[in-house]
């Protein structure tokens, strides 16, 4: 590492190879979706009936309730995944760059803590 | 930054349906992360909550305007559905031809709506309300 220009300054020290994980991490989150988002649309068209008694009953059942779970960290990890590229792409400036992905982390994990935990409260027995 | 020149911006290409395709797929995705997150949260959270809740939410959705916000959602997911299955497509390098891409950039749009009616069909049927 010398100190003559800046490619000779960077050269030879190697990729970090972290460059195509966030294309990467929405595809699979994708092919999450996609399976699981099956198995929710089947399950609405089988439910037929959408009233509380019928649902609690279905969702407090464990593979209701774990594919929901998983729906969920699927859908809320892709959807924070595709948020971030668009912000990426229309806000240019950088604070407000910061500012909004930041704000985009706190409502993607408070989002999919409180539907995890529902879920989880309604299998477990717990209702508020 | 003003008097630098600019690349050949968005209003001088000429509308093809590849490029629909791709704001589809952009608009249906982000529609879905801000407002179908927010109806996911909220119906499971009235669930949990109890069938006062759960009243309240059904009330809402099943209006006229709920549905109409419902029927978009799932217009949304199965028109992305349709537009991400030709990116996996893409992504493996098969589709570019120029017939072939024309050809699916039209099909997944239609191919999504096809789906919703035969998702609301399904649901109606299972209620038998008809």
């Amino acid at each position: 590492m010398g100190s003559g220009t800046s490619i000779g300054r960077v050269r030879g020290l190697g990729s970090a190879h972290h460059g195509a994980h966030h294309w990467l991490a929405a595809r699979f989150t994708a092919a999450g979706n996609v399976v699981l988002m099956a198995w929710l649309v089947v399950s609405f068209v089988m439910l037929g009936d959408f009233g509380y008694a019928n649902l609690v009953k279905w969702l407090a059942q464990p593979i209701p309730a774990t594919a929901m779970i998983l729906l969920v960290i699927s859908l809320f990890w892709h959807a924070r995944l595709g948020l971030q590229v668009v912000i990426e792409d229309y806000i240019h400036d950088a604070g407000s760059k910061f500012a909004l992905i930041a704000a985009l982390n706190l409502a993607t994990i408070g989002g999919g803590a409180f539907a995890i935990f529902s879920v989880a409260s309604l299998a477990l027995g717990g209702q508020a | 930054m003003q008097q630098r020149p600019l690349s050949p911006h968005l209003q001088v290409w000429r509308w093809g349906p590849h490029m629909l395709v791709s704001i589809l797929h952009r608009v249906t995705g982000d529609g879905m992360a801000l407002v179908g997150l927010a109806v996911l949260v909220w119906w499971l959270g009235a669930l949990a909550s109890g069938p006062e809740a759960y009243g309240t939410f059904q009330a809402i959705m099943g209006s006229p305007l709920g549905l109409f916000v419902l029927v978009g959602l799932s217009w949304a997911f199965f028109t992305h559905l349709m537009s991400g299955m030709r990116h996996f497509v893409l992504d493996i390098g098969a589709g570019y031809e120029l017939d072939v891409n024309r050809m699916w950039s039209i099909a997944a749009p239609v191919i999504g709506v096809v789906l919703t009616i035969a998702f609301w069909a399904a649901i109606l049927i299972r209620r038998g309300g008809m």
